[in-house]
Parts: C-alpha cells; structure tokens; sequence
C-alpha cells in the first residue's frame, strides 16, 4: 500500500515539508503526493530525489498533479 | 498598457526601469517610485526596515537621491494589535532617516492582511540617470548583495532556517542601497544599473540586454550567496516565485555543463531588497568592488561580463 499525501491549496514550502514527513516515517516505499502548482510539482520532485527516492509517476489532470515516489 | 511619450519623460513603463524619470528642467529630473508588500519576516519593526530599504533602492538604483516619501500601508485593524502599525511605521521611519529622506505624508486602508511600502520621490541629473538597458560589450557585472533570501525566506515558514542564517538575512535586506549607490555614482561611466528584487537576479540580468546586441557571461562561483542555502535548494525548499521565474526566462539562459544546476535555481531566486547590479568598464569594476569592499560593503563582488557574442543570451559558467 503506497502512503497518500494531500497537499493541494497549500504554498511552499509546505507540500515538500508533508512530503519529507512522510518519507521520514519509515512505514513506506511508496508515496504518491497531490499538489496544485507546477512549482509545488517540481520542489516535491526535487525533495524525493534529495532523500535517495525516485519518482515514478507524474499524471497531471487540469491543474493537479499526482506524483508518485518510491525508495529506490 | 498603451504607452506614453513625452520630450521630457526620461523612464516610463516601456523597460521595467525601477523608477519612473521626468526631465524638469535641463539640469534636473524628477524619480518617482512605488512598492509594497506583504511581510517577510515576523517581527514588524524589521519588516518596515526592510519594506522602506526596499522601495528606496528603485531611486538608488536610477543613480538618484531619495528626497522624500510617503508610507502606505494596508492594515488589518480588526485582527491586529495597533501597536504592530506602530512598530511598523517606526521601521520604516528610522530607515527614511538612516537615508536623510522625509516623510511627508501617506495613506492607510483597512485590508485583510498586512501590508507596507513607500511611494519615494527623488532627484538627479537628467544626463546621469541610470537605465537598466544600456549594458556594453566589455563590461564587467557587479553585484553588491548576496542571494538567497527568498529561498530562505522559504525556509523560515518551514521551521528550517538556523537562527544565524535568519539574521544574516534580515540584516541584507535591510541593509540600504545608499553607500553602494554613492559609491557607483562617483563613476561617470556606468553603463547601466539596476536592483536585484523579484526577477531573481537572471531576470533583472535579462531585462539589461533584452533586445540589446550584447550577451551576458555569468561565473557563478563569483556570485556572493549566502551558502547556508545549497541544503535548501537541493531538497526542493524553493519559493513560487523562483520557478516562475525559471520558466520565463529559461529561453535566454544557457548553463555550461560543468556548471552545477542549484546554483542556476539560487540565480533565479526572487530577492527582497535586493544588491545593485552594476554594468561599467572592468577596470573601475575592480576598483569599485575594492571601494565597497573596504566600506563594508563586503559581498559585493565582479560576477560575470557583457560580451559581443552570445546576443540576448545569458551563458551560465
């Protein structure tokens, strides 16, 4: 089961912030993050990688992204 | 926007210049400029400090002097203490001092969040002014600010940012553009200047050879940033505004391969209260950067050059 993070309507740097949370956990190897701005797309992307995770996925629909990350 | 023309207008909204120049006599021009924003950091006094350093450095920045100013500001009376606005307005006022500008006069309005800012009214000489175009090729860039403070800014609302690091970067953007202003304009032959603010400082970089037959070569392990900031950029803790900007100006920007990419992301960051750009022959670069150096101005450094080739491009080493 992958962890969800929710972090749509919310500005930097909170969504990598709930990301980095989550990764910290221990308790997943997969997460998928919901964020609403390219911006918020790109730093999530940038903080999975930074912790030695890998982004898998980005499916984007009208303004929302879903990115999905797994420990490598 | 239609654009106006006028014999005297000397910088009108046509080049993003930072401040608006009227020719009143032969002799003489008028600079008016206006900012605000909401606040960066949490203690009022510092934030008006730094909202009044950074509205005056647009007249700084056109090579005038700062006469007088008027506050305006957008408080929220009914959900904060009043004795914020004061704290406020006295940050502000101290800093009109410390730059020997009066304040005249100002406007309030109730808003539902704190804002702050100066309309500054300033002087100069009309063959004097300043423009952020007008860069030559042979030039050398100056910077007089480190960047990284809306990265940092950024990692301040996350509970991130080092106590040190916090102060380090209150004291920047506090810091006026006076001296390093004075400094510069003891140079008669300063092609172009600017200030570092919301663009980051590519942005402002593009706008100074946006059409111009010149490029612009930038080392960036010359560029004074605050260090602390690499951790930050490398784990994605980055303003809004620094990957707006990325995205608009990318097109002009090319980066040599050996060139690591979190610093391209640091040359973006949007800046508050921003250094002085400066484009003048290298020569008195190097002796200004040693003037400001020795007056503590001590981050200000040569960063890159203007160059024949590269036309419109700004080439990252």
């Amino acid at each position: 089961m992958s962890a969800k993070v929710d972090a749509r309507g919310l500005s930097c740097p909170q969504p990598v912030l709930m990301t980095l949370n989550e990764i910290k956990t221990g308790k997943t190897s997969e997460v998928e993050i919901l964020v609403d701005t390219e911006t918020s797309k790109e730093n999530v992307s940038r903080a999975a990688t930074s912790q030695g995770w890998k982004v898998t996925d980005v499916s984007e629909e009208g303004d929302e992204h879903k990115i999905t990350i797994k420990r490598k | 926007m239609p654009l106006i023309s006028d014999p005297n207008l000397i910088a009108g909204i046509e080049h993003c210049d930072d401040a608006g120049v009227y020719k009143l006599r032969d002799d003489l021009a008028i600079i008016q400029t206006l900012d605000f924003f909401t606040p960066i950091v949490d203690d009022p006094y510092t934030f008006g400090q730094v909202a009044a350093a950074n509205s005056l450095s647009d007249v700084y920045a056109m090579g005038g002097k700062p006469l007088t100013a008027m506050n305006i500001i957008c408080f929220p009376i009914n959900k904060m203490e009043i004795s914020i606005l004061r704290e406020v307005l006295l940050g502000g006022l101290d800093k009109m001092r410390e730059a020997g500008v009066l304040l005249v006069g100002g406007h309030s309005v109730e808003d539902d969040e704190l804002k702050y800012g100066l309309s500054v009214t300033g002087t100069i000489h009309p063959d004097r002014v300043l423009l952020n175009r007008g860069a030559r090729a042979g030039d050398a860039l100056v910077l007089t600010k480190p960047l990284g403070t809306g990265i940092i800014n950024t990692a301040l609302k996350g509970n991130m940012a080092g106590d040190d690091l916090v102060a380090k970067s209150i004291q920047c953007m506090a810091q006026l553009n006076k001296k390093a202003a004075d400094l510069m304009t003891g140079y008669s032959n300063v092609h172009a200047c600017t200030d570092v603010t919301g663009f980051g400082l590519l942005g402002h970089a593009s706008e100074m050879i946006e059409g111009a037959d010149v490029g612009i070569v930038i080392h960036s392990s010359s560029v004074p940033i605050f260090h602390e900031i690499q951790k930050f950029v490398k784990m994605g803790i980055m303003p809004g505004g620094l990957n707006r900007n990325r995205k608009f100006r990318m097109d002009m920007i090319e980066v040599d391969p050996d060139c690591p990419e979190w610093i391209v992301d640091v040359l973006f960051d949007p800046q508050t209260s921003g250094g002085l750009l400066i484009s003048m022959p290298p020569k008195e670069a190097e002796e200004l950067v040693g003037k400001m150096n020795d007056e503590g101005i001590k981050d200000a450094a040569i960063i890159g050059e203007v160059v024949p080739e590269t036309k419109g491009k700004i080439l990252i080493k």
